[in-house]
């Protein structure tokens, strides 16, 4: 899958999980820079991805992830 | 089949496309018009994200509100308590609840803190005076130690669980008042020994088990009411229900994809609580409670036979709607068709279960059909939010949904196979309260009681038959009957005599063959009706001698002794016919090696055996004696001549 297309679905799923049509990924975008980005919807975006992608991320996985890029990074690898 | 209609609350239209548009617009809305357009948005298979989007325009729309009123919705004050994260589930539950008709206010305990909460009366739960309490606690939430082949420690762990919730159960009900809803546990799919898990006592398979059933008891004529979560976990699958990588990341209650569905039965429950159910099911005619159109295939072409798989998916319906209309819920029809031809079914068909008396509104005409069950809700006094349509054609589905969007409209299935699955699963009819004034209802408990009772007494089979009041009907072959004939002559391998397969065609010369005399056997019991379950076709094949060509039975009847009362049948027209011997033949084939003495055991007398294994018997008709089997006989269709007998 290109990038561009990635970052698309993945941009739509985040507007979608947080309701907001405003948000831009970017690589470096972190927890901190979105309203409402907390653990708990932190787990219900991993999981509307694993929907979205049909992948499985395990708890280690998860935990590691630092901003969008990295994301971004382990979603390629499965793919 | 897959679990997707219950996950994805098939039965619901999809979202609108501009749903997220549509909630936000809620929030801007007439304070008077909020409630009643939440409720039809609610009102489509919503996922966790849309509910959740739903949930805070609800809120806004609510703090926009005078008083904090939704209305037409009614208030209900809920707290949650458990030992998962409740973040996700509030918002499901405050969506959903509004489907069924509430405006649902949610609090929740921190985190593992039940008996806190409950005990202590200045807690956040108690001082909310909540209306219900939902214990949503799991199997981890519970001292279900394993004690595995240890009885008494078993029993005794089951009885410490139930203390423990009783004791939060009275704490909440004298500190708050509560209603407690109750949550059966959803047992793990994960197994110690595998099948024996049931079997042992003390396995957490036999605990939850064990716990479970108490717990319903302990429901009963409580006050509190119960939310069978082990049900729906085992009808989507424990394996799926149970995620143990989102119950390590997150404590969710049951994986994520699930929470709509717990949310939509939470919400069933409450709903009925506050008198929400539905109360009327109507029913489209063609191609919904049978198959094909009566107005064009006619009687003898609709299909509705047992042993013809549509016909039986439409029966399968019809089932449903009998058994929903004995515990109380009223059945009316609406259809486009003349109202002679709509009524035809009703009185002549024989496999159709439905019969007018059960119909307590028939509307059969060619006006629309919101117009139709406007005119029904009147005529039974019941507001449109009482009723629910089942109707098999999208485009009167949806004009009904447009016009009067008070009524419940099942999405129907392309597959009529799954219409009545459908119709359960949509849980429009969700009860907490069980009156025993209904008489039907009382007969219906009667006949499982007495079913139950019979079956202690295995053994004694003559009584058993006797007590399931069989009644046997007897008809020679007719149009009607015709297909359903047809269908047991070439697909009945076991109990059938000579095996021979003929033609609907061929079925019909038969029925007008003076040479010829034909049975077609229904028998019905105190708990099913079998529908046709014989055939027998006699030809005059020397004088006073009928020789029987073909005589067969469905399995389903077997040991219920059909088989003496049809040749007690055979025997008495054959009397009124003048005919003195009886020939019969068994042609063996590779499946009836079950009827190789069928003759024998009836008393006829073997005459000839052939190297090719076949038998002849005869029988003569003047010193002949059956034992009658203890049932009752009816005749439909006879000429006058032979209705002597009836």
């Amino acid at each position: 899958m290109a990038h561009a297309d990635l970052q698309d679905r993945l941009t739509a799923i985040f507007r979608n999980v947080f309701d907001d049509e405003e948000i831009v990924l970017a690589p470096d975008l972190t927890a901190a820079d979105v309203d409402g980005w907390d653990s708990l919807s932190h787990l219900r975006l991993m999981l509307n991805v694993e929907k979205a992608f049909k992948v499985k991320f395990t708890a280690a996985e998860v935990g590691r992830l630092k901003n969008v890029g990295d994301l971004e990074s382990l979603l390629a690898s499965k793919l | 089949m897959s679990a997707d209609l219950y996950t994805t609350l098939a039965w619901l239209p999809p979202a609108p496309d501009d749903f997220s548009a549509q909630c936000r617009a809620l929030a801007v809305a007439a304070p008077e018009e909020a409630g009643r357009r939440i409720r039809l948005l609610a009102n489509h298979a919503l996922d966790l994200n849309q509910l959740i989007r739903l949930a805070k325009s609800i809120q806004l729309a609510r703090s926009a509100s005078e008083g904090g009123r939704l209305k037409p919705l009614t208030g209900i004050k809920l707290a949650v308590l458990g030992n998962s994260t409740t973040d996700l589930l509030l918002p499901a539950l405050v969506a959903s609840a509004a489907r069924h008709g509430v405006d649902l206010t949610c609090i929740a305990s921190r985190y593992d803190q039940v008996m806190q909460e409950a005990l202590d009366v200045g807690s956040e739960i108690n001082c909310a005076k909540p209306d219900v309490v939902l214990l949503a606690i799991d199997f981890r939430g519970l001292p279900l130690r394993a004690s595995v082949g240890n009885a008494e420690a078993a029993a005794e762990t089951v009885k410490n669980s139930l203390a423990y919730l009783e004791t939060v159960r009275s704490a909440l009900r004298r500190n708050s008042g509560a209603i407690c809803l109750m949550q059966t546990l959803a047992p793990p799919p994960e197994t110690l020994f595998g099948s024996m898990d049931r079997v042992l006592p003390g396995t957490l398979r036999w605990l939850i088990d064990a716990f479970n059933r108490n717990l319903a008891e302990s429901v009963a004529g409580s006050g509190d009411a119960l939310l069978d979560v082990a049900t729906v976990a085992e009808t989507v699958g424990t394996t799926e229900w149970h995620c143990p990588r989102q119950w390590n990341m997150g404590k969710f209650p049951c994986a994520e994809s699930y929470l709509p569905l717990y949310a939509e039965h939470v919400g069933r429950v409450l709903g009925a609580l506050r008198g929400k159910s539905r109360r009327c099911l109507i029913l489209d005619l063609d191609n919904t409670l049978w198959g094909w159109v009566i107005g064009d295939d006619g009687l003898e072409g609709i299909r509705l036979a047992q042993g013809d798989p549509t016909g039986e998916a439409h029966l399968e319906l019809q089932r449903l709607a009998l058994s929903l209309r004995q515990r109380g819920i009223v059945l009316a029809v609406s259809s486009k068709n003349e109202d002679e031809t709509a009524r035809l079914p009703f009185r002549k068909h024989p496999e159709m279960r439905l019969r007018e008396e059960h119909i307590a509104v028939f509307q059969a005409n060619w006006s629309d059909k919101a117009t139709n069950i406007q005119a029904i809700a009147r005529e039974l006094s019941l507001g449109l939010e009482s009723m629910v349509f089942v109707d098999d054609n999208p485009v009167e589905r949806g004009l009904v949904r447009e016009l009067l969007p008070e009524v419940a409209v099942p999405e129907m299935p392309q597959d009529p196979a799954l219409y009545a699955r459908t119709l359960a699963a949509a849980g429009y009819f969700e009860a907490i309260a069980f009156s025993p004034e209904d008489a039907q209802r009382a007969d219906f408990y009667q006949d499982n009681a007495r079913r139950a009772a019979l079956e202690r007494q295995a053994g004694d089979v003559d009584r058993y038959l006797a007590s399931l009041n069989m009644r046997i009907t007897f008809s020679p072959f007719d149009q009607v009957g015709r297909a359903r004939i047809t269908q047991l002559i070439n697909k009945s391998n076991q109990y059938n005599l000579t095996t021979r397969r003929y033609t609907e065609m061929e079925v019909a010369a038969v029925e007008h063959d003076p040479t010829c005399f034909t049975l077609q056997v229904r028998l019905a019991d105190a708990f099913a009706d079998n529908g046709m379950i014989s055939v027998v076709v006699c030809r005059e094949a020397a004088a006073q001698t009928w020789e029987i060509d073909t005589w067969l039975m469905s399995c389903r009847v077997l040991g219920r002794r059909v088989e003496s009362m049809v040749l007690r049948e055979l025997l008495a027209r054959a009397q009124l016919r003048g005919i003195r011997t009886l020939v019969g033949w068994f042609l063996p084939t590779d499946r009836n090696v079950l009827v190789v003495d069928h003759y024998r055991k009836l008393g006829f007398a073997l005459t000839e055996r052939n190297p090719d294994g076949s038998t002849r018997w005869i029988l003569e008709v003047e010193s002949a004696a059956v034992e009658p089997a203890p049932m009752l006989v009816e005749y439909s269709g006879f000429g006058s001549l032979e209705s002597a007998l009836a």
